[in-house]
């Protein structure tokens, strides 16, 4: 799904990423480690398609119409409720029983009650549950989750790990985090970013 | 017909947030205004009706400015930009849908203005409003183009005045010679020939300003 050779990424004369040799097979689930600054968020981008490598080799063997991926800001826009956010994507990604597909997400993530509430009245982990149902949306193959924990309370986590749990056998992901503990049992793979 | 679909989810949203928000179209009708109120004292008693047909155009054009700088302000605060990009829509749906609500907001700006220019300096007619019309639809595609150039970079604010109002330059022309010339139909023509060829350009390059 994803392969990646010798991969750079520079900002101007900043070198992001360098060196970097990625396998992410249909079921694979990779976990990315490192301090702040050590380029994960940018490897997310690379694998999304967001950003374009220096140097180096890389191919995505998925549509983009495939990804689903969480980022650092939700992707979501305030003046909007959750309800009219999700329809958006869900008609952009062209979601056959869209409505009850996002509220079945919007239950699942607790989010249900607050569907109707512009996103700006949103705490950060309502934000993130949100990140979360935009992501998981439309079934992707390939799912890319930049500290896909943060902001969440222990229900909100626990709802995740279920998450993760139920679509690990199927899902390829790429997760980059500062608690590998926590994922450490859905891990077929880890780099360690320096 | 998914295309137009698209294009019309992404217009309906925006004309939405504005609803929600009102931070651009009532901005631009106060400056629209105020604007053409300080005309209208700058200008001296007898003054010809060329130099206030002048200062129509440098009003819309500077009111359409404003709209344009909150033009991407939504998908850029929030980052949206990257969800809407990933969508597997054609990446040119998010231009025409932005350059389709920008033109709302223009429209609804000059239902305002054009009956104030009428009552502060002279009569509107026919060719005057469909030069408006024609500047509007070049104004909304290469203005949406350049705006989200604009909102990628830390100057935007300064960035986007620089880059479009070279580019406007032909709307001016047309719009001002289609207001005043004894021929309006050869500038109505130049402006339709501009929107005509800009909209194709801004369609089809759209996908490299919102990608690396």
């Amino acid at each position: 799904m994803i392969r990646a050779r010798a991969l750079e990424k520079r900002y101007g004369d900043k070198r992001i990423l360098r060196g970097i040799d990625l396998d992410v097979g249909p079921d694979d689930f990779l976990l990315v480690t490192g301090p702040n600054g050590s380029g994960k968020t940018t490897l997310l981008r690379l694998c999304a398609g967001l950003a374009a490598p220096t140097r180096g080799d890389f191919e995505l063997g998925v549509s983009r119409g495939r990804i689903g991926y969480v980022a650092h800001e939700p992707l979501v826009y305030r003046e909007l409720t959750a309800l009219e956010n999700l329809d958006l994507y869900g008609r952009l990604y062209r979601i056959s029983e869209r409505r009850e597909r996002i509220g079945m997400l919007l239950e699942r993530f607790g989010l249900w009650d607050a569907r109707h509430e512009r996103v700006a009245s949103y705490s950060r982990g309502m934000l993130q549950r949100l990140a979360l149902c935009r992501a998981f949306l439309h079934e992707p193959d390939l799912l890319l989750l930049d500290e896909p924990y943060s902001g969440l309370d222990d229900e909100g986590a626990l709802v995740l790990d279920r998450e993760l749990t139920e679509r690990a056998p199927r899902t390829a992901f790429v997760v980059a985090t500062h608690e590998p503990e926590r994922l450490r049992r859905h891990a077929t793979d880890l780099l360690a970013l320096a | 017909m998914n295309y137009l679909a698209d294009v019309g989810a992404l217009a309906r949203k925006d004309l939405l947030l504005e609803l929600r928000a009102r931070d651009t179209l009532p901005a631009m009708l106060l400056f629209v205004v105020s604007a053409l109120v300080v005309f209208h004292f700058v200008l001296p008693a007898g003054s010809s009706d060329l130099a206030a047909t002048g200062l129509l155009w440098v009003a819309l054009l500077f009111t359409a400015l404003l709209g344009l700088s909150r033009a991407f302000a939504a998908e850029r605060e929030q980052g949206v930009i990257d969800g809407l990009v990933l969508a597997p829509s054609d990446r040119s749906a998010i231009w025409l849908g932005k350059a389709l609500s920008i033109l709302a907001f223009l429209a609804l700006a000059e239902l305002i203005a054009l009956p104030a220019f009428a009552l502060f300096f002279r009569h509107i007619d026919g060719t005057l409003v469909g030069g408006v019309a024609l500047a509007d639809v070049g104004i909304a595609a290469v203005g949406t183009l350049l705006a989200a150039m604009a909102a990628a970079s830390r100057a935007r604010e300064l960035l986007l005045p620089l880059l479009f109002l070279p580019l406007a330059i032909p709307i001016v022309v047309g719009g001002v010679g289609a207001s005043v010339a004894d021929d309006p139909a050869r500038y109505l023509g130049l402006l339709g020939l501009y929107d005509a060829l800009f909209a194709i350009i801004c369609w089809a390059s759209f996908e490299y300003v919102v990608t690396e």
